[in-house]
């Protein structure tokens, strides 16, 4: 029954590859870590998954009834609850899968000092389960979209290359921050303080043309402002300019690919440190 | 044929700060990367006094097919970290190991267990951490809950488990691994007794059935009987590599020595703790083992020890006899040892120099330090006694020949067991 595996351990410095036949080797682990966060997100809740709708809407109704019916704020073309509750779908998506994945490797410090698989599962997998969350509340704007009657367009067939993009932009955030919460525990505190900043620096509650014209790309370069422009325009057919989205969607390919490096660089200390 | 394992001058240094588990802190490593953007910290390391700890230092060896290796060592002697290295959970600081085959390292039971989900839940979960096929676990999911023993519980919440149920369960996950290299650090002191052995008789499948394993653990009895091979790690290197058996006594001896009592000859003279009525007689003991081998370290459970016990009789005399007690730690007197007991003695006038010698076959003792109470009778009387005189260390050995060691109590005995047909006891215990 010898196999043919050969293995060599030796000490590793500097930049590392990603081995993508161990990835292979081991994807149903990550399948598994996904599946456990799912299990055991609303384990002992009493209203379990529908946290994951409630919490969307519940923005939406505070943020249309503040920013649209007190400060007068309009959408760009549809109805402003769902406006916001796409833009907020989005970005909790990000705003969850960052915060989680920047703590998943302290929380799951036993794993990581006394087992090995590819570290980047970890934080990966606490991204994962929020996709869930994310085609819930979308399935909840379905069933929002039918109230307003608002039409769904071609348009949606886009909708996976955002859903991808935002994967992408808080992978490469999460992974970083990660990676770097292991050693510097600052991390912890600095994440949540940047995650709420950091909606208003996105157009959720508001559309990308109260911008000044000047900005309306740069913005682009907060992956998260293309993307839920994207998001809108994927669900709701709401304008778009694509040199911001595409800006946007090549800023989250560039910090997964980042984010990944920088992990794959710093693991090997992981075991030691953490 | 390629050994299953080589490693090759394997180290890892350790850099300890001043302070423990501190590193720096993120404005530290702006500062410095901004004052000299192009040192690495391991020259900063150096300059700022860090202290350097080599926790493996140069070791190699290599583990053929089949073999079962145990590695023993005192505490921070290397072993952990050695299996942290295999179990590619740290990188060494130098050389290399090859590893041919699949492995699976277990250094904790229940890796990955988490207390919301389910036994179910859990199997499946710390199956695939440990690199387990999902397929791999379902074809074996029955017999992994028969062998835990928690059939009615298996769709409860691990959290909601006895610490017994949580540790036979995460036993009996790793128990049903099925690499061809198994790498396994101190997991048996755990559960209760009848489980430890039930794991002990599942691990020595595993190293009947031709699979090689790498074994840590301080229990001697079981490295004794399961491992074919002992190596033995003291700070950091590589001290002995043999039988098992041979290993142990090295280990062992290494104790000893850091005791620091452990001359074969110990003499009496200006001993505080004796009392001489009739003026000091006794002069010094010798201590002997296994083969007339002087006795350095300590004696394992059921070894031989014999003591020479060399006194002056200052008057000549026909009525003299040395006694020997054996107290525990507790300060409980456990056995004793007397020339009168000799059925063979016969008394004969002497007078000058003695030696008597004293001849344990079997010393039976369980485990642990004992000292001695020695004293010389003339006449029925304790004429020189000394409190402590000999300091007497008996370790683990797996004197049953079944790997278990008997600890409680004072002293183990020779023991059959057999079972009896039920009719047979039904009939004597019935009275007509």
């Amino acid at each position: 029954m010898k196999s043919h595996f050969e293995l060599t351990i030796q000490p590793r410095k500097g930049w590392q590859p990603i081995d993508f036949q161990e990835v292979y080797l081991y994807r149903e682990l990550l399948a598994f870590l996904v599946w456990r966060d799912i299990k055991i997100r609303y384990r002992q809740t009493v209203l379990g998954g529908l946290w994951a709708l409630l919490q969307p809407l519940i923005a939406m109704i505070v943020f249309t009834f503040i920013f649209h019916r007190l400060a007068g704020m309009e959408s760009d073309g549809a109805p402003y609850p769902l406006f916001a509750f796409s833009g907020v779908a989005a970005w909790n998506f990000f705003s969850t899968s960052v915060s989680q994945s920047s703590n998943s490797l302290i929380s799951n410090q036993q794993l990581v000092s006394k087992v090995y698989f590819p570290r980047f599962f970890i934080p990966l997998g606490a991204i994962g389960a929020f996709l869930m969350d994310l085609v819930l509340s979308l399935g909840l704007l379905a069933i929002l979209m039918i109230y307003y009657r608002w039409p769904l367009t071609w348009t949606i067939l886009e909708l996976p290359i955002f859903i991808l993009g935002a994967f992408f932009a808080s992978a490469g955030v999460g992974l970083a921050l990660s990676a770097v919460n292991v050693s510097y525990r600052d991390v912890k505190y600095a994440v949540p303080f940047m995650l709420q900043m950091g909606i208003f620096a996105t157009p959720v509650i508001y559309p990308m043309r109260y911008l000044p014209a000047k900005w309306q790309v740069v913005a682009g370069l907060n992956p998260m402002a293309g993307i839920v422009v994207g998001f809108r325009h994927a669900l709701l057919g709401s304008p778009a300019s694509w040199s911001l989205m595409g800006l946007s969607l090549t800023v989250s390919v560039l910090l997964f690919v980042g984010g990944l490096f920088i992990f794959r660089r710093m693991e090997t200390v992981f075991a030691d440190v953490i | 044929m390629a050994p299953m394992i080589e490693v090759r001058n394997l180290s890892k240094e350790y850099r300890i700060g001043h302070e423990q588990n501190r590193d720096e802190t993120l404005r530290e490593v702006v500062t410095r990367k901004l004052k000299s953007p192009f040192r690495s910290s391991a020259e900063k390391g150096a300059e700022e006094g860090f202290h350097h700890f080599w926790a493996l230092n140069d070791v190699s060896f290599n583990v053929a097919e089949g073999e079962v290796v145990g590695i023993v060592g005192g505490n921070g002697a290397g072993k952990s970290t050695l299996l942290k290295v295999l179990a590619r959970i740290t990188d060494p600081t130098r050389g290399s190991v090859k590893i041919r085959g699949r492995m699976a390292s277990l250094l904790e039971v229940g890796t990955g267990f988490h207390p919301e989900l389910t036994g179910r839940e859990n199997i499946f979960l710390n199956g695939a951490t440990l690199g387990m096929r999902r397929a791999e676990i379902t074809a074996n999911f029955d017999e992994i809950v028969a062998f835990a023993e928690v059939e009615q519980f298996i769709d409860t919440p691990v959290k909601r488990y006895s610490s017994g149920m949580y540790v036979r369960l995460a036993f009996a996950v790793a128990a049903h691994l099925k690499p061809e290299i198994l790498v396994v650090d101190e997991v048996l002191a755990v559960g209760d007794v009848a489980f430890q052995k039930k794991c002990l008789g599942k691990m020595s499948e595993v190293s009947r059935g031709g699979r090689t394993v790498l074994f840590v653990s301080h229990n001697m009895a079981a490295v004794e009987n399961l491992c074919t091979r002992g190596v033995l790690l003291s700070k950091g290197k590589l001290m002995f590599d043999g039988t098992s058996r041979d290993a142990i006594q090295h280990y062992l001896g290494i104790n000893a020595a850091k005791v620091g009592a452990f001359e074969h000859v110990i003499e009496f003279e200006n001993n505080s703790r004796r009392k001489s009525p009739l003026g000091e007689m006794l002069v010094k003991a010798e201590l002997f083992t296994d083969g007339d081998q002087p006795l350095h370290d300590g004696i394992p459970l059921g070894g031989r020890l014999k003591i020479k016990v060399h006194f002056d009789l200052l008057r000549p005399t026909d009525s003299f006899n040395i006694g020997i007690g054996f107290n525990n730690n507790y300060g409980q007197r456990v056995f004793t040892a007397n020339s009168c007991f000799e059925p063979d003695r016969s008394p004969e006038m002497k007078s000058g120099r003695q030696v008597f010698v004293c001849d344990i076959p079997s010393l039976t003792l369980v485990p642990g330090e004992y000292t001695t109470f020695l004293w010389l009778d003339i006449s029925n009387t304790k004429a020189d006694s000394i409190e402590d005189a000999i300091p007497i260390v008996i370790t683990e050995s797996d004197y049953y020949g079944t790997g278990k060691v008997g600890w409680r109590g004072a002293f183990v005995l020779p023991q059959r067991w057999h079972l009896e047909s039920p009719e047979a006891v039904e009939v004597s215990e019935s009275p007509g």
